[in-house]
């Protein structure tokens, strides 16, 4: 038998449901990757042992009673610590949330537990998920299990920011793990650390209890080993919510059950804008082999134009910041967090303190800029001006998608970079969502399947995008890239 | 329409001042605007808080239907047009009563565009009305509360305010008199209680205003204004403009310039005092609330709004005008609130009920005996007209009582007392205290008979030409049978043996 922290989320749940083992072995498997990992790959900020064996116990006592399993009945799993689960921590691996124990379970983390999942702990992550690198987490960065095979040992970044995601599903800590994506924030760190990742159309999974972002872009999504495993765990954690008046009213299709890599029929668009001026020549060849795989797949390929989508990343860069910088008002020192209080402080100077205390460096330039574009004389012409792009490029894609059913492009313009390389230069760091915003900016499912390695032996993320609502479509090209690309790799165990 | 006349004095000739009034009105609603907490007034602190409401990380808003609802209602009622695409928006600043760091409200796109309300300023004359626009009612959120006198040192948060539902009514600059602006608050009020979308109660705090005055010489631009915060009277708001529009022609006559800025209102000494000025305004920073999709009103919701409306004041003022046969005055203060209608409209019902009659037939003797006889007898006791021992029930009994002869009006001011002090029915008293009234013809004309023989002194008199004495043998008359006796039997027979 292959070892259990080698499986994945179907494989697990088909093991479990068959009786070739029990979740709790499961469980147990994955605990012990974490603790062995901790502190190598800091990828959690709290570890959750007994809750994963709770719930892979009450998996097999319903098994041992002949219940039907969830759709994730025995599988174990990382939750980034940007969603709210009762009774445990929640920080957005923030400084200002440190302490914060929530007295409600997120949405999506509540249907994935009453799907038969249970929780390895609370995954690391960029500081309120603004970073492409891990490294503005307040609990110290998350390491990549991956190295270059140069020999150097230059520390990775798992890319950002459910890096604590990406880092611990590709070092075997769990078979799969939450992400959310505002800018790219699943689809990036999926690229960097050879694992999938799928970002559903906006308003698929609730944002209830998910700590904001930037509320008009924030989306879940799950990611996994392979497309397959994305299919089931999206299943569990997509469907209409009440509680997010931005929730989609649909049915949630059987995702799993239509995967098909057979594309016959199927028009695949590769969009010129996004070929670059001296694009990385390893990208440049994955993407080339995209090509190749999705018209082995019976696809028919042809170029698309997304004239706006270099106006794309500036316009993110205005939107998301002025939305973070009324959603994160609410952490004041008054209810909840930190509170920093000087002797003889006035309200005004306890603000000042708390946020100066409470938020990295990062989210203060985010806070900054959006608090900017919104000013008096300067909304129009940055939000306004934002928002218009943001129609432009929905209206790029709509009119691409009468001409092809999905969007083939990489997910990153290079492979994982060293921790500290961009940490001073945040345009550089920005850049790297280049390829993931416009899906962002228009609401479309898009996801991250590997490709293969670069030169220097780091995975290549290639990236599909979908019309709105269409995962499946998204799915099924990433199945077919996935049989076709073979990626095999995993990080050489070093820690 | 009427002008208004009301100029301050000063110096340099007359000023005219001109006032806008932005309401705050509380939604009547179970729960929130935005979250499932309840909205009960005076619950213990915190007890009506929800997550949402609290700004816990990761909660969102959801709009309420029926906060809508209420809003689209007012809106009809005032003649407003009803926008079907509406949208929030994000009032950013920080404040301990605010936990998001926003105000849900809406500024770029509000719910109800223009509309007006019919005023009268003078009560006395209920046909002489004004017409004040209002350009808008958009829907937010209210704050929290603090609580400084908790703790010596540190003050105390209450959210159960937090989130509940107001509309705010911005008017048009067209009150021109603080009588404008009392008349038109008491009229918004009324209409808000008629439609049921707020309870006007301003003690609670339901019902608030920001009055923006200005002074100017009579037919010049507008002059500059100021915004008197959060005034919670009808009195208050009078006071406010009087102050300020004399404080304003004082500061311009003595060489001074008014600036824009925010006010407060002190009760203590009916004044106003600068609280911040247009350079410390807050920047909002205003933008679309990510977390909400715009605000789409249907047909059917709109039609279900108006079907919903009540008959409002100035309609039924026009019907019992027209229909009842009432005096414009009487009609004016049957519908100035909206318990007094109801109210009357029962005993009305009732009444006619038993007296057999049409309601039109009566109309006046029910407006008359609630406007002069049980108003002044609640007046009295201090009571309201909600809490009157004396029911419409009780009170058409009353009325059919004298509609039938069998009590004098005079007999029934004494029934009526008797009804508030034991709750008893008016048939019941009459009977216990013998209060039935005598129209038999031949025992009032022994009584007749024997004033006259008593008076000779006075009947001669009266035959030569002292007519007034009538009513002195009408009073004996009336006195010999204790009140009892039918008034107009009495008259017939004293005027037929009087010759």
């Amino acid at each position: 038998m292959t070892e259990l922290t080698e499986l994945g989320v179907a494989a697990i749940r088909d093991g479990v449901a068959k009786g070739d083992f029990t979740a709790a072995e499961v469980a147990e498997a994955f605990n012990a990757n974490v603790a062995a990992a901790q502190d190598a790959l800091n990828a959690f900020i709290v570890a959750t042992p007994d809750k994963a064996i709770a719930a892979a116990k009450a998996t097999d006592a319903k098994r041992a009673a002949g219940e039907a399993l969830g759709k994730m009945g025995g599988v174990p799993i990382g939750m980034k610590d940007l969603f709210a689960t009762v009774g445990v921590q929640t920080t957005a691996a923030s400084h200002i949330l440190e302490g914060f124990v929530p007295q409600y379970e997120s949405t999506v983390s509540q249907k994935l537990w009453d799907a038969g999942a249970g929780m390895l702990g609370k995954l690391n992550l960029d500081q309120f998920a603004m970073g492409s690198s891990n490294e503005t987490s307040y609990f110290g960065n998350v390491i990549s299990p991956w190295r270059r095979n140069d020999g150097g040992n230059a520390p990775l970044a798992p890319g950002g920011s459910s890096g604590g995601s990406s880092a611990a599903v590709s070092a075997r800590l769990c078979p799969a793990a939450t992400g959310t994506d505002t800018g790219g924030s699943i689809r990036q760190p999926a690229a960097f650390t050879g694992i999938t990742g799928i970002k559903p159309t906006y308003g698929r999974c609730s944002r209830w209890g998910i700590v904001a972002f930037a509320s008009s872009l924030d989306q879940a999504g799950p990611m996994a080993r392979d497309t397959r495993d994305c299919a089931i765990m999206l299943e569990a954690m997509a469907g209409f919510d009440p509680k997010d008046a931005t929730s989609l009213d649909m049915p949630v299709p059987a995702w799993e059950a239509g995967l098909s890599a057979d594309l016959a029929g199927k028009t695949v668009g590769i969009p010129r804008e996004y070929r670059m001026d001296g694009m990385d020549a390893d990208v440049a060849k994955s993407w080339d082999d995209g090509i190749a795989w999705l018209k082995d797949a019976g696809a028919r390929v042809i170029d698309i134009a997304l004239p706006h989508t270099r106006y794309a990343l500036p316009a993110y860069y205005i939107i998301a910041p002025a939305e973070a910088s009324s959603n994160l008002a609410r952490y004041d020192g008054v209810r909840y967090g930190l509170r920093d209080l000087p002797d003889g402080a006035g309200l005004q100077d306890m603000y000042a303190a708390t946020r100066a205390a409470g938020f990295g460096a990062e989210v203060k330039r985010r806070i900054l800029i959006g608090t900017y574009v919104l000013s008096a004389g300067f909304y129009d012409a940055y939000y306004t001006q934002a928002q218009k792009v943001r129609t432009l490029i929905s209206r790029d894609f709509t009119a691409a998608f009468e001409q092809c059913d999905v969007i083939l492009a990489p997910t990153a313009p290079s492979a994982a970079f060293a921790l500290g390389d961009n940490i001073d230069d945040p345009l550089s760091m920005y850049l790297n969502d280049v390829f993931a915003v416009p899906a962002s900016l228009a609401g479309l499912p898009a996801m991250s399947v590997p490709a293969g390695l670069n030169r220097e032996g780091l995975p290549l993320g290639l990236q599909i995008i979908g019309r709105p609502f269409d995962e499946q479509g998204v799915l099924n090209a990433g199945l077919a890239i996935e049989q076709r690309a073979g990626f095999a790799a995993k990080p050489e165990k070093w820690w | 329409m009427t002008e208004s006349t009301y100029r301050i004095q000063g110096a340099t000739g007359e000023w005219e001042v001109v006032i806008g009034l932005e309401v705050h009105a509380q939604v009547v609603s179970k729960s929130k605007l935005f979250s499932g907490a309840a909205t009960a007034f005076g619950a213990e602190p915190n007890a009506q808080v929800s997550l949402v409401d609290a700004a816990m990380p990761g909660m969102l808003p959801v709009p309420n239907k029926e906060c809508i609802r209420q809003a689209v209602r007012t809106g009809m009622a005032i003649n407003a047009r009803i926008n079907k695409w509406s949208r929030f928006d994000r009032k950013n600043y920080f404040y301990a009563d605010l936990p998001q760091g926003y105000q849900i409200s809406q500024l770029y796109h509000p719910l109800v565009g223009e509309g007006a309300i019919e005023i009268a300023v003078d009560e006395k004359n209920p046909e002489a009305t004004k017409t004040i626009g209002i350009e808008r009612i958009h829907v937010e959120q209210d704050a929290g509360k603090l609580m400084h006198d908790q703790h010596p040192t540190m003050s105390y948060v209450d959210l159960n305010r937090s989130g509940v539902a107001l509309m705010e009514i911005v008017s048009r600059p067209d009150m021109r008199s603080p009588a404008e602006a009392g008349a038109y608050l008491r009229k918004l009020r009324a209409i808000l209680r008629y439609v049921g979308s707020c309870d006007g109660n301003m003690e609670e705090g339901s019902m608030r205003a920001d009055v923006n005055v200005s002074v100017r010489k009579s037919g010049a631009e507008f002059g500059t204004r100021t915004e008197t915060k959060n005034v919670n009277s009808v009195r208050f708001v009078m006071a406010t403009i009087e102050h300020e529009a004399n404080r304003q022609v004082d500061l311009i006559e003595s060489g001074g310039k008014v600036v824009q800025e925010t006010r407060l209102f002190d009760p203590g000494t009916g004044t106003t005092r600068s609280m911040r000025s247009k350079e410390d305004a807050h920047d909002y920073r205003y933008f679309p609330d990510p977390d909400l999709l715009p605000l789409e009103l249907d047909d059917a919701f709109l039609e279900d709004c108006r079907n919903s409306l009540p008959e409002l004041p100035d309609a039924k003022r026009h019907r019992y005008e027209n229909e009842l046969g009432l005096s414009p005055y009487n009609a004016q203060v049957l519908t100035a609130e909206v318990e007094t209608a109801r109210w009357f409209e029962r005993l009305l019902g009732e009444a006619a009920k038993a007296q057999g009659k049409p309601p039109a037939d009566v109309a006046k003797q029910a407006a008359n005996w609630l406007i002069s006889e049980l108003f002044g007898a609640l007046n009295k006791l201090g009571i309201a007209l909600e809490n009157s021992p004396v029911t419409p029930e009780k009170g058409a009994e009353l009325l059919a009582l004298i509609g039938d002869g069998t009590i004098s009006g005079s007999i029934a001011k004494q029934v009526l007392e008797k009804m508030l002090e034991t709750g008893d029915g008016a048939a019941a008293i009459v009977e216990r205290e013998g209060l039935k009234q005598e129209s038999d013809t031949g025992a009032i004309e022994a009584v007749v008979a024997k004033v006259l023989a008593d008076n000779a002194d006075k009947v001669a008199q009266f035959k030569a030409g002292k007519e007034a004495l009538f009513g002195f043998f009408v009073g004996q008359t009336m006195k010999a049978m204790q009140g009892k006796a039918n008034p107009q039997v009495v008259n017939e027979l004293l005027r037929k043996a009087l010759g």
